[in-house]
């Protein structure tokens, strides 16, 4: 990176950089500023919606109409909660396996991924049937137990990948001075374990969020999240521009914030620490 | 420094997460397999008999099949090429000096972050949309009739959106692939006098191959289950035009109730996932060593 470009290369470099991004950005940007138009001007020529009055209309009036606050709520508590179950499930299991490691742990963590590789489809007939019978349609709970379920192998591994970085001659160190297991556990690993747990959840938060097979099977009204919420625009609320947009809006405006701050960790969770 | 107790308790420790995994494997895909070999439709409740192979081989037999089958494909090569070459060629941009980075970057990978739902909606409505669409006012300006995407190509519409959606992904990955390059090495060669061209096939390319690798592994195991894009955007129409194998066996089992015809199409499903799978536990596994 420490290569000297001209001035001239750098302007165009720069020019074609903006270009490229705003183009990818447009999507998101042009959702954005329909939201804040009248319905009637949404669905004129770009130059027109530009110039056309801003409102903030349609967010209320997704509001009224919808309760967009509970299907917000219902994303809300679906994704945290079952990152966080599987957080307790996964890190004793992703704590012994990096300290612990014996001669089957890879095979175990190998085989752990490949239950992700199983299509939904492959098991979706059972699951709708199950869900059925015991009464857990549309119900938060059977929703957030199937997302902590899908979501395990990639906790488990993300964890790994951490946790396997903590030196443990660390804890060796620790324990000559006399430090308890108890000790040990709270003063030296805990704090060194906290940043990977932290992006852990962030990443799974962001997975389950924006998650759509199993949202959009196992709920209709009540338990919905925002990606089901956001589905039934599909038609033929869909020609309701503004209202559709803010919609929209709404549902991707917490996650894409969220995403910004852990675009570090993104590479490095999502490929298993296979690219850093 | 392993003891017998200390491995009890990692023993211990593992399990939870072990039995959760494999409670979650077995038991629904044990009777996804006993129900494709039923002959069971929810509209007839009580009425199962054995039906042996029958419905694979319906399942398999059927028009409908082998064009989604070739969708599937279609749908993974088509937005792997895009974002593989497009990842590429933005990643090698986005890699030298220019004014505002910080700012290019969080623009190009908000994508990633959008919604299936949201995505797909956004370009029927506002983009792909025959009347009111940008692309139509566009067309409309330049003097062109306007495309209505999704029914005159719906196949390429889906590809163009899911593509949109994970360019940022392998952008970001090869980008930081990127960013390790020996700088050095590359001046070395541009001092003796290697063109861009051959900078770029002998140095850069070799550099980015295990990044490639898992850009193309992890994105086709999504890219085997789009689902949510479809449903929204086409429904899987015309006809089964955009229809992938999951639509396939979720309009089969979840609207038609054929149980076991949509079982056996599962476990079709659930046997070409784990062919490409395998070669992915396998990259994997190496860098595991590593």
């Amino acid at each position: 990176m420490a290569r000297k470009t001209s001035p001239t290369q750098r302007a165009v470099v720069t020019v074609a950089a903006w270009s490229i991004g705003f183009l990818i950005f447009l999507p998101i940007l042009w959702t954005v500023i329909l939201s804040f138009k009248s319905e009637t001007d949404a669905i004129r020529t770009p130059l027109q919606v530009l110039s056309a009055p801003w409102t903030t209309a349609s967010y209320a009036e997704v509001q009224a109409r919808s309760n967009y606050g509970a299907h917000f709520m219902n994303s809300v508590i679906i994704s945290v909660g079952s990152t966080v179950l599987a957080l307790i499930v996964a890190i004793p299991a992703a704590w012994a396996m990096a300290f612990q490691p014996g001669r089957r742990t890879k095979d175990l963590l190998m085989w752990m991924l490949s239950t992700k590789m199983m299509p939904a489809v492959g098991v979706l007939i059972p699951i709708y049937l199950m869900f059925r019978d015991f009464g857990l349609l549309d119900t938060r709970i059977g929703l957030t137990v199937v997302m902590t379920l899908i979501n395990l192998p990639i906790v488990v591994w993300m964890l790994y990948t951490y946790f396997r970085e903590i030196p443990s001659e660390i804890l060796e160190a620790a324990r000559m001075d006399g430090a308890s297991l108890g000790k040990e556990i709270l003063y030296v690993l805990t704090p060194m374990a906290v940043p990977g747990i932290a992006s852990t959840l962030l990443l799974n938060v962001i997975l389950a969020w924006n998650e759509a097979f199993w949202t959009l099977q196992l709920t209709t009204s009540k338990a919905a999240p925002l990606t089901a919420f956001i589905a039934s625009y599909s038609s033929p609320e869909g020609l309701f521009y503004a209202k559709l947009s803010a919609a929209s809006t709404m549902a991707i405006a917490p996650i894409l914030i969220l995403g910004w701050f852990s675009q570090k960790q993104l590479v490095r969770g999502l490929t298993f620490g296979a690219v850093k | 420094m392993a003891t017998a107790h200390s491995r009890a308790l990692a023993r211990l420790m593992v399990s939870p997460s072990v039995i959760l995994l494999l409670l979650w494997m077995i038991v629904p895909l044990g009777m996804t397999v006993y129900f494709s070999f039923l002959r069971y439709n929810l509209l007839m409740p009580g009425m199962e008999t054995w039906a042996g192979f029958d419905n694979y081989y319906y399942f398999a037999t059927q028009p409908s099949f082998w064009i989604a089958l070739k969708n599937t494909l279609y749908l993974v090569l088509g937005v792997l090429a895009i974002t593989v070459i497009g990842g590429i060629a933005l990643a090698l941009l986005l890699n030298q000096p220019f004014w505002g980075q910080g700012i290019v970057r969080v623009m190009i990978i908000a994508p990633f972050f959008v919604m299936p739902t949201v995505s797909a909606l956004v370009w029927k409505n506002f983009f792909m949309n025959p009347v009111n669409g940008m692309f139509a006012h566009l067309a409309k300006a330049l003097g062109f009739a306007p495309l209505d995407f999704l029914s005159q190509a719906p196949l390429m519409s889906i590809i163009l959106i899911v593509s949109w959606s994970w360019l940022p992904f392998a952008t970001l990955i090869l980008l930081t692939a990127l960013q390790s390059l020996d700088s050095e090495q590359m001046e070395a060669a541009e001092m003796d006098g290697a063109g861009w061209l051959s900078r770029f096939r002998y140095l850069t390319l070799p550099h980015l191959t295990r990044s490639i690798t898992v850009v193309v592994l992890i994105q086709t195991i999504f890219l085997l289950s789009i689902f949510a894009e479809i449903l929204v955007t086409t429904n899987g129409g015309p006809g089964v035009a955009s229809t992938n194998l999951p639509f396939l066996v979720y309009s089969q089992s979840l609207l038609s109730f054929d149980v076991g015809g949509g079982s056996a199409g599962g476990i079709i499903a659930v046997i070409l996932a784990n062919i490409v799978a395998i070669f992915l536990m396998r990259m994997i596994g190496k860098n595991l060593d590593a």
